[in-house]
């Protein structure tokens, strides 16, 4: 692969790090469930672009896609079942508040 | 400026949206415009295919679940959102400064990476590698897609009875 293309991984691996900061202070932060799902999906997202980026700089754009469609696959069956979690915990104790969650539990 | 630089600052502004904006509808909205601005990226390296998944999985179908499930859940008062806003500016407006400063301090940084590089694939369709050279990953796949369906069938079930 050429220099240049090596050179790019740099810039993109910053994006990567502020795309995780954001998301594990998303989820870190918050109260809401909602919210902190949100928060995993800047997280996936950031792993998706260090993927990409890593299949563009070594020339296993291939790999690097299939690899891709696999993690969309998974992230998507992820988000479904813990959003019918969230639902679940909402009927259940009608707030989607983490502090309520706890409060139900003593 | 290079456009990849201005694609990725858009990416990053459309996270701290999602991330920080207080309606969470709009942070729905927020996360389907990340997805459409990676898709961008994606094409524009190489990687259409992926992109495709991107664009209709990540940007479509994942933000009507969000959506579906802010929609059945009941929104907070007046009141409520009064009470919590305060609390929330106070939570959240470190993100962007601390997002702001650790990126001009990274890219002050100048690091000569020397990766040793895989060789050349000897495959470039993403068809063949998928069926042909990595038949695990659609077992995995299929695997997983079973594992939700019942988990979610199993979900409802738990609902149902409790309603009852």
């Amino acid at each position: 692969m050429s220099v240049e293309a090596l050179q790019m991984f740099w810039p993109f691996l910053l994006f990567v790090i502020m795309l995780f900061i954001i998301g594990i202070y998303c989820i870190l932060i918050t109260f809401n469930l909602i919210r902190a799902l949100l928060g995993v999906e800047i997280l996936i997202k950031a792993v998706t672009l260090l993927i990409v980026i890593a299949g563009f700089v070594s020339g296993h754009t291939a790999l690097a896609q299939t690899i891709v469609i696999t993690l969309i696959v998974v992230e998507a069956v992820s988000i479904a079942v813990a959003v019918g979690i969230v639902l679940g915990i909402h009927s259940h104790n009608n707030s989607l508040d983490v502090r309520r969650l706890l409060d139900t539990d003593k | 400026m290079n456009l990849n630089i201005l694609i990725l600052i858009i990416l990053i502004t459309a996270a701290l949206w999602a991330a920080m904006t207080r309606s969470l509808l709009r942070a729905a909205i927020g996360l389907a415009l990340m997805s459409i601005v990676l898709a961008i990226l994606m094409f524009r390296l190489n990687s259409g295919l992926a992109a495709v998944f991107e664009l209709s999985v990540c940007a479509g179908l994942i933000p009507v679940l969000f959506v579906s499930t802010i929609s059945l859940t009941h929104p907070l008062t007046k009141e409520e959102v009064l009470q919590h806003m305060k609390d929330r500016i106070r939570r959240f407006w470190y993100l962007p400064f601390i997002t702001v400063v650790l990126g001009i301090a990274l890219s002050l940084i100048t690091v000569k990476l020397n990766i040793k590089l895989p060789p050349p694939e000897t495959e470039k369709d993403v068809r063949a590698v998928l069926w042909n050279q990595r038949p695990l990953y659609l077992t995995g796949q299929i695997i997983i897609l079973l594992v939700g369906a019942f988990s979610v069938v199993i979900l409802f079930k738990e609902a149902g009875k409790d309603e009852r």
